[in-house]
């Protein structure tokens, strides 16, 4: 197993450098503001010792590696700062913390991308494989074209078109997926219908297509040739040699695609008004409220890279030539 | 064939074979071989770009004018009915041809420029300039491009100017490791090494002889680029962050009649108001998409199975 183990240990020390490399990125957001954005933010009223006390509080007297140290421990013991808004030229300082504005709403967004992967995932491997089958068939075509139109629109037009047909026009499902921590699950999981289709839709093109692409790129090979020539069936050659050898594509292609769905869900999050994480950084980003994007941009981009990590370590230990080293 | 050949004659044939088709009968040949997608996605850009051309011709009223009614329903006088302020839905979807396809036209060719050149020099010169650019597109890669945008545009604010640069400058990071990938192969030709020996330098070897040889896959890539940077800025627009009021865009078009959507049971067409610039923004990618997909098949020969 030494082989596997060393190129796993290599690419999580890729990993981890990418993700420190992106804090310090999304850290010096900061720096890159305007020298009188205190006077912004506090308003034109603002006296200058009330400016200064803010520039204090962010800790702009310090060197900015030392401030680095200082946020980056903060994030590791879940502090993200306090967030722009709810400060007044006063000095009164009614503003919040941005791990608080944050939790709740991560909670909400973690559910609805778990609910769509739970149902995108397992769908788009049974479509792909059976597509992979029946190659050519009037399914197959069919399947093709509509994944193919679903690709090459935007999420929020597809989201607005099943308003229409599922929600407007018929009153079926509600339109809105304003939850909060009182509904109960039941009401929860009704009112995301619609996100988590829309989610679905535009996602499940793409893992379903890879799927069938890396299935029917291996039955080409001459090993599946040896294995028809045997006289084992098509479900069983599929199954048993083809899928085997596909594991490490489908496996990036699925992390990819969640980590697309980390993307995928600020705009369904807006067009449905679900209190997720993703609708939070779009409003920050709207008041520049630069602590709470900064924040929302971390979680996104961690769980992005931390998705992609997964994927690439699944496709080295699945991998039977690696597994089975001569 | 000109003129009918009573007797073999080999010079008439190789002259014959030798005639250079001129562009126009070239064009020709390949669109009375083209199937039936590529040619609708032709005829749709074409369209499209006319109507950019000639949005002030084409539209009954101005981009921002401000009538009285607002949330009109469609009629002869307002044909896609008014929005929430009362400006003309069907003149600002003309007029959104010109800014939205524009801006993207704009940023996809700012972002192969950029791209472009930096994957050339990385190709040619395979040394530190190499190392310091593929890392640092590492890293950029490894945030999602919108949220990287989101974190950049409230930054810098939200104008067309900072909107063109940003996206640019991201989307730059998937045409400099193509570019790299595909020259890295012509770098090492012998004709390369020769005009290197002549004394050219870099910005020649860059002109004059790679980029004509990689050319055919960085074209497939600039429309598919072009639909990727296109939705990435509809989708922000619509998001309020990306092009701003009072210029029409059909992101923030979508985003500004979503309401109308609720009142489909009691007036479906007014219902299908806020669907129409979502719906020509869908078909703009389709169609370039339809069109890549045939240049891809032409120039490689590349197949979707065999």
């Amino acid at each position: 197993m030494h082989p596997v183990l060393g190129t796993v240990l290599q690419r999580l020390g890729l990993g981890l450098l990418t993700l420190i490399a992106v804090s310090i990125i999304i850290f010096t957001s900061i720096e890159m503001l305007p020298g009188d954005f205190g006077q912004v933010v506090l308003g034109q009223a603002a006296t200058k010792d009330t400016v200064a006390a803010f520039r204090l509080e962010l800790g702009l007297d310090k060197p900015p590696h030392l401030r680095y140290f200082d946020w980056i421990i903060g994030v590791f013991q879940g502090d993200l700062g306090t967030s722009f808004s709810g400060r007044a030229a006063s000095g009164q300082d009614r503003s919040r913390e941005v791990a608080d504005l944050i939790g709740p709403r991560l909670q909400n967004t973690l559910f609805l991308g778990g609910i769509t992967a739970l149902i995108s995932v397992p769908l788009a491997l049974a479509l792909g494989i059976t597509t992979a089958l029946y190659r050519n068939s009037i399914y197959d075509r069919s399947v093709n074209a509509a994944t193919l139109t679903t690709i090459s629109f935007p999420e929020f037009f597809v989201a607005y078109i099943l308003i229409l047909f599922l929600s407007s026009l018929t009153q079926w499902l509600p339109s809105l997926a304003n939850v909060d921590s009182d509904t109960p699950l039941a009401e929860r999981l009704h009112r995301i219908v619609l996100p988590v289709l829309t989610l679905t839709l535009v996602i499940i093109a793409h893992m379903m297509r890879m799927t069938r692409a890396a299935i029917i790129n291996l039955l080409a090979s001459p090993y599946i040739q040896m294995a028809r020539l045997s006289g084992a069936s098509q479900t069983e050659i599929i199954i048993k040699h083809a899928l085997p050898n596909a594991w490490a594509p489908i496996a990036t292609v699925i992390a990819f695609n969640l980590a697309y769905l980390v993307v995928g869900v600020v705009v369904v999050e807006v067009v449905f008004v679900y209190p997720g994480i993703g609708q939070l950084m779009v409003d920050a980003v709207t008041t520049r409220d630069i602590p709470v994007v900064q924040g929302c941009a971390l979680i996104f981009a961690v769980t992005y890279i931390l998705l992609n990590l997964i994927a690439d370590v699944i496709g080295i230990i699945t991998n039977p030539r690696l597994l089975h080293p001569k | 064939m000109k003129k009918p050949v009573q007797t073999y004659s080999a010079i008439s044939e190789s002259t014959n074979f030798h005639e250079r088709r001129s562009l126009w009968h070239r064009i020709k040949l390949a669109a009375r071989k083209s199937p039936y997608t590529a040619r609708f996605g032709v005829v749709v850009i074409v369209l499209y770009v006319l109507v950019a051309l000639f949005a002030p011709l084409l539209a009954p009223y101005g981009e921002a004018e401000v009538f009285p009614a607002a949330y009109e329903p469609w009629s002869s006088t307002y044909i896609f009915g008014t929005d929430q302020i009362g400006r003309d839905i069907f003149s600002r979807m003309i007029y959104g041809a010109r800014n939205t396809v524009g801006i993207a036209v704009a940023t996809t060719v700012l972002s192969f420029l950029i791209g472009g050149s930096l994957g050339l020099a990385a190709a040619i010169d395979r040394r530190w300039i190499d190392q310091i650019l593929s890392r640092s597109v590492d890293v950029l890669m490894a945030i999602p491009s919108l949220i990287f945008a989101l974190v950049l545009l409230s930054i810098f604010g939200s104008t067309v100017l900072n909107l063109i640069i940003i996206i640019a400058i991201l989307d730059a990071t998937r045409v400099f490791r193509l570019t790299r990938s595909v020259a890295i192969n012509v770098v090492v030709m012998d004709y390369v090494e020769a005009a290197r020996l002549r004394g050219e330098g870099i910005s020649w070897i860059m002109r004059r002889e790679i980029l004509p040889n990689i050319l055919p896959p960085l074209i497939a890539e600039f429309g598919l680029r072009f639909c990727f940077v296109f939705l990435t800025i509809a989708a922000l627009s619509f998001l309020g962050v990306g092009i701003q009021p009072p210029t029409a865009d059909w992101g923030s078009m979508v985003r500004e009649n979503a309401n109308l959507l609720q009142f489909a049971q009691y007036d479906l067409r007014s219902g299908l108001t806020p669907l129409l610039p979502a719906a020509a923004i869908a078909l703009l990618t389709v169609a370039v998409n339809f069109v890549v997909d045939w240049f891809l098949h032409k120039t490689s020969g590349l197949r979707d199975e065999q």
